[in-house]
């Protein structure tokens, strides 16, 4: 095979402008992806496991609706689909005015479907404490949102970091699917570095690496947290 | 003070509760024993409401568990209650287990939380491992701080469900000395345990309970002077046999 190596590439402009503003927008849709995920997802892994059926129901519909279509498939639906089926005005509006609509799009779409996954951490989370911290919460005249608030959400928080530690890294590589819907992200970045120089391997390569180092800072920083936050004494809080 | 009137419980098909009556006055200790799975954990629970019943009523202090409107929290920050395994929280110092309730069910001032916390560990001697947490104390020590956790909110009556059943041997008198010491205090307790020297010793009644149902309430001279029935007497054999 002949291939001519040109590591230079990735330093020439416009193409080194192109992977930073790449590595810009995988981490911009992953950050707005995840505040949306891991707000959403709280709320709905805590109400599947509160007492009212209801909310439980609605939020077990939701988990299995969101996690169950491909999330490339719920990009398109977002993206073309979606605006079709609103109101004319707000369909246009999501076609026309929208600010940065693709960018939107592609985050409150990742957003969405990474909640279904981050409820289901939540909530094995709260349920593996067991009833009896809640029990003594309420034994001693807590209400039930104050034992959350007290008990459950700040024990359960602490046992869900490594698993949602591994959902924000999922979100982050799954913002390559925001490609498919125009988002000029790392990976669609390098696929263009690629069609104008045929440095494909360069390029390519460079997205890995960024990738790979994002990822490792995230994982360093989570041990971090996890040390700070963890409990003087206890080996490991989910084994009760 | 705690007054059962043909409760009875289903879980689905399953009747766990059987048309339980009794009563507990102020000041009385009362010791429920019976089998595992004969429904003394339930009994209690419904108590101060952590269980439903479907049938019958249950007043605390003159109000009624049962009803819809009562405001439970309110009716439980009157009512302590310690389990077989501490259930201490296990992210908050043993201070702070003691204080959460004071601070956020009292209302109480954290200066006042806080005397009365000191207070509470040197009543069940563990002044010094205030600022421990929970997996850093033994069994015995972890409920001792239950207890004190439970009394932090001024009950005017103690549940306790098998308080020393999960803990060493060498552990179960440091707990019953603190239980004894409150009973003589005057504590209105409802207590689960197959302590049989305890029972003997505080108890004013014994309760024995089998597949739901209550077979023995009567006085504790009665029931160690085996006036009590064939069932009460195979278990309590079993019992007295470990
Ligand atoms: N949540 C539940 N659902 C169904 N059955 C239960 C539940 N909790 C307890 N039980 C059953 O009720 C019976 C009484 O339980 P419990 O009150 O814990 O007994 P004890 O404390 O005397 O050992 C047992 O047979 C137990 O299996
Ligand atoms: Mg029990």
């Amino acid at each position: 095979m002949q291939y001519n190596w040109d590591w230079g590439v990735i330093f020439r402009e416009p193409y080194q402008e192109w992977i930073i503003s790449g590595i810009g927008w995988t981490i911009s849709v992953s950050i707005a992806a995840w505040i949306l995920a891991f707000s959403l997802g709280s709320i709905i892994g805590i109400l599947r496991t509160t007492n009212n059926r209801i909310s439980r129901r609605i939020a077990t519909v939701y988990v299995e609706i969101f996690r169950n279509i491909p999330l490339i498939v719920q990009m398109f639906l977002w993206y073309f689909v979606f605006p079709e089926l609103l109101p004319n005005d707000a369909g246009m509006w999501v076609k026309r005015e929208m600010p940065m609509p693709e960018f939107t799009t592609a985050a409150v779409c990742l957003g969405l479907y990474t909640a279904s996954r981050v409820a289901e951490q939540v909530r094995s989370g709260i349920q593996s404490i067991g009833q009896g911290q809640n029990n003594a919460g309420l034994a001693t005249g807590l209400t039930t949102v104050q034992v959350y608030r007290y008990i459950l959400l700040p024990v359960g928080y602490r046992i869900m970091i490594p698993p949602l530690t591994s959902e924000f890294l999922t979100i982050f590589k799954n913002s390559s699917v925001a490609l498919t819907i125009g988002v000029l992200e790392i990976t669609a970045q390098a696929r263009q570095i690629e069609e104008y120089t045929f440095q494909g391997f360069e390029a390519f390569t460079t997205a890995t690496v960024l990738y790979i180092l994002v990822t490792s800072i995230v994982m360093i920083l989570m041990r971090v947290v996890e040390g700070r936050v963890s409990i003087p004494g206890m080996i490991s809080l989910g084994a009760k | 003070m705690i007054e059962l009137r043909n409760v009875s419980k289903w879980y689905g098909d399953f009747q766990v509760l059987d048309d339980c009556s009794t009563m507990v006055s102020k000041g009385e200790v009362v010791v429920v024993c019976g089998p595992s799975g004969s429904g003394k954990s339930t009994l209690i629970k419904c108590v101060n409401g952590l269980e439903e019943f479907q049938k019958g009523e249950i007043q605390f202090d003159g109000i009624s568990v049962g009803n819809k409107k009562t405001d439970l929290p309110k009716l439980r920050s009157k009512i302590g209650m310690v389990f077989q395994n501490f259930e201490l929280y296990p992210h908050l110092s043993v201070v702070n287990n003691i204080k959460l309730a004071q601070l956020k069910v009292l209302k109480r001032s954290k200066e006042e939380a806080d005397h009365k916390t000191i207070q509470l560990l040197e009543r069940v001697g563990l002044a010094d491992q205030s600022l421990k947490f929970p997996a850093q104390l033994s069994g015995g020590q972890q409920q001792r701080v239950a207890i004190a956790r439970a009394l932090a909110m001024d009950p005017i009556a103690m549940l306790f469900d098998e308080p020393t059943s999960a803990l060493d041997p060498e552990m179960i008198n440091e707990v019953l000395d603190v239980m004894v010491e409150l009973a003589k205090d005057g504590m209105t307790m409802m207590v689960v345990t197959h302590e049989m020297g305890f029972a003997r010793r505080v108890a004013k009644r014994i309760i024995f309970m089998d597949e739901g149902r209550i077979e023995e309430d009567c006085s504790t001279d009665e029931f160690f002077d085996s006036q009590r029935g064939v069932r009460a007497e195979a278990f309590l054999s079993k019992i007295l046999h470990h």
